[in-house]
């Protein structure tokens, strides 16, 4: 295939102890690392080797998003993309229509495979993919741990509730991705450098004939309950017996 | 009036425990009334078993060939062919209902809500964001179908003794063949099924190898129980994909999890975080995962292990 579409989004770190507001319109984000949700990661690294073993001529990072954004795209452009598009848009833009972006751009490009995320790690989702496939009318294959191209195909293996699930899919298709399908590569200094000089285009939603559509309201934002730390016990009699207690064994 | 179409989800001969919990979520929305879709190859053992879950009005079946394998691109369009006379189109948020229903949200032209937890209106719920850290309250546009996925773990099984009646209908829908089933992997196992079990015993890193892993099955054989493993655990390869509990694994709610050697990191906890008692063993008194335990242990685990297994035998 010609093209692969990778999507980074830029997320709260996953190390970050998320914290809501105290007048519960979100999460606190002032000073907050923020990275690649960590599936895109996954999402580029394999894109990067489907390129690198033949299968590819060219990767493209795309965030939708704040132009804060552009660092994750310098990023993955250090990981090895080859160019990267940012398409300005409100943080708050509804799902829908991000999918309607990756389709857009997928038709634009002539994408053979739109790499995902299976979820991002802020709003928990997990809805883009299968959203841009039923768009663009395209085979989707969920929470991929094993992708293999053969020609205008692909075989991938999904991780399911069931245990592990092939599918064959025809390309162009969109594949999201587990977290077990590779592990990704660090960016290495020279790199950080060499990707200054590689293309990011900021584009504007109107420039892909996209008008945000009706969201679905975020109205508060509150902590979860929080549980207790309850007791200790010294050895496994005081276990067994404060099971026992409980009605449990 | 909300109308509620449930999409079900099973295995071809049984149906899956996640569809009473999205009957019990539907029955939150104050007068709905409440219908099961069974797409199969072969509906009856399916839909019989769905008709007897109460507050189910009917069961609808579709049966083609194609939907001899749960494939989202061949199912999607055939929901979305059923759900034009309903409000409200529910699934699972299950690998199944994950996969499907935001196809079906996209050709309907709504945005999803994922996960709920609660029902607060009919077009208005909870859910959870940055792995549990936060729940946000969630209003979806009045005037469009609301297509959703229900947080299995957050909601009791609906009851049963119902005799809804089940009818074939037409899904008039082409279904692509640009997607094609190859093969199922399940490890067979005599064990609780992790997602229903009333008992769980999770291992983590710190068994060390799947051989390791033994000491954490004759412990669940002597409980009864399912087993779950931490991310860890799974990318170590000491056990299946399948037993991840956590963010992006298995969200359960167990009457009782025991992990074991098991640090406590937020993408675990927000798998268990509704189980009844969460008891922990681990060598590090300062491990996070005491701050959420009901019941601590501090101490080796080889040793404890199967010392607590021959307490239960
Ligand atoms: C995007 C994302 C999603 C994730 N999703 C999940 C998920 O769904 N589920 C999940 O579990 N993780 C998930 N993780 C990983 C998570 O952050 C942790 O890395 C993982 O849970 C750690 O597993 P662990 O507790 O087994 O290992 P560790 O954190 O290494 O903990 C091992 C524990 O064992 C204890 N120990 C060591 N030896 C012994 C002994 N002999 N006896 C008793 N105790 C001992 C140690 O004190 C330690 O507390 C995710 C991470 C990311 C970035
Ligand atoms: N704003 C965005 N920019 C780039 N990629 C995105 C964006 N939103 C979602 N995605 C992609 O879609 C995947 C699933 O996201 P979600 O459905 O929001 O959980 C992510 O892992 C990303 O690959």
């Amino acid at each position: 295939m010609d093209k692969i579409i990778v999507g980074l989004k830029r997320v709260v770190d996953y190390n970050v102890r998320v914290q809501v507001k105290s007048d519960g319109t979100g999460v606190e984000t002032d000073g907050v690392k923020m990275s690649i949700n960590p599936f895109d990661e996954v999402a580029l690294e394999e894109a990067l080797r489907i390129k690198e073993s033949g299968g590819a001529n060219e990767v493209i990072a795309v965030s939708i998003g704040t132009g804060e954004a552009q660092q994750q795209l310098r990023t993955g452009l250090a990981m090895g993309a080859d160019r990267a598009i940012l398409v300005l848009a409100d943080d708050a833009i509804d799902p829908l229509s991000v999918a309607r972006v990756f389709k857009a751009l997928a038709e634009k490009e002539g994408a053979g495979l739109v790499l995902l995320g299976k979820q991002a790690i802020d709003g928990d989702n997990n809805q883009i993919p299968q959203m841009l496939a039923a768009l663009w009318g395209r085979p989707q294959a969920t929470f991929a741990s094993k992708i293999a191209i053969d020609g205008d195909t692909a075989r991938v293996t999904r991780e399911v509730d069931a245990g592990l699930e092939t599918i064959e899919v025809d390309l162009p298709a969109v594949v999201s991705t587990d977290l077990r399908l590779n592990e990704p590569r660090y960016v290495k200094l020279p790199d950080i450098m060499k990707a200054k000089k590689k293309p990011l285009d900021e584009i504007q939603l109107a420039d892909l004939g996209i008008e945000p559509g009706p969201a679905i309201k975020e109205l508060t934002y509150a902590p979860p309950e929080a549980r207790q730390r309850g007791v200790t016990v010294d050895d496994v009699a005081g276990l067994v017996a404060a099971l026992k207690d409980k009605g449990l064994v | 009036m909300a109308k509620v179409l449930i999409v079900a989800e099973h295995d071809g001969s049984v149906l899956n425990p996640s569809v009473a919990k999205c009957v019990a979520c539907a029955a939150a929305i104050d007068g709905a009334a409440i219908d099961v879709l069974v797409l199969a190859s072969d509906a009856g053992a399916v839909a019989a078993e769905a008709s007897r879950i109460a507050s189910v009005s009917r069961v609808l079946t579709v049966e083609r060939a194609e939907n001899e394998h749960a494939v989202a691109a061949i199912l999607a369009p055939q929901v979305v062919a059923v759900a034009a006379d309903y409000t409200h189109v529910f699934g699972p948020s299950t690998t199944f209902g994950k996969d499907l229903m935001p196809r079906v949200a996209a050709l309907l032209g709504v945005n999803q809500v994922s996960d709920i937890m609660s029902v607060e209106g009919s077009h208005t719920f909870k859910r959870p964001v940055y792995a549990g850290n936060a729940i946000v309250t969630v209003e979806a546009p009045a005037d469009a179908k609301v297509v959703a996925t229900v947080r299995v773990a957050s909601w009791k099984t609906a009851g049963d003794g119902n005799e809804a009646p089940i009818e074939a209908v037409a899904a008039a829908a082409e279904v692509p063949s640009h997607t094609r089933f190859v093969e199922l992997a399940a490890a067979a196992t005599d064990r609780p099924d992790l997602q229903t079990a009333g008992k769980v015993v999770a291992g983590g890193r710190a068994f060390g190898s799947a051989e390791g892993f033994d000491l954490l099955y004759q412990l669940a054989d002597a409980l009864g129980a399912g087993v779950g493993a931490s991310r860890a655990a799974v990318d170590a390869g000491f056990c299946a994909n399948d037993m991840q509990v956590g963010q992006t694994g298995k969200i359960i709610a167990p009457e009782l999890y025991i992990a074991i050697g098991i640090s406590g990191a937020i993408q675990h906890m927000t798998g268990i975080k509704d189980a009844g008692t969460i008891v922990a063993i681990n060598k590090d008194d300062e491990a996070p995962i005491f701050e959420a335990a009901d019941i601590g242990l501090v101490g080796d685990l080889f040793q404890i292990v199967p010392e607590l297994t021959k307490a239960l035998s």
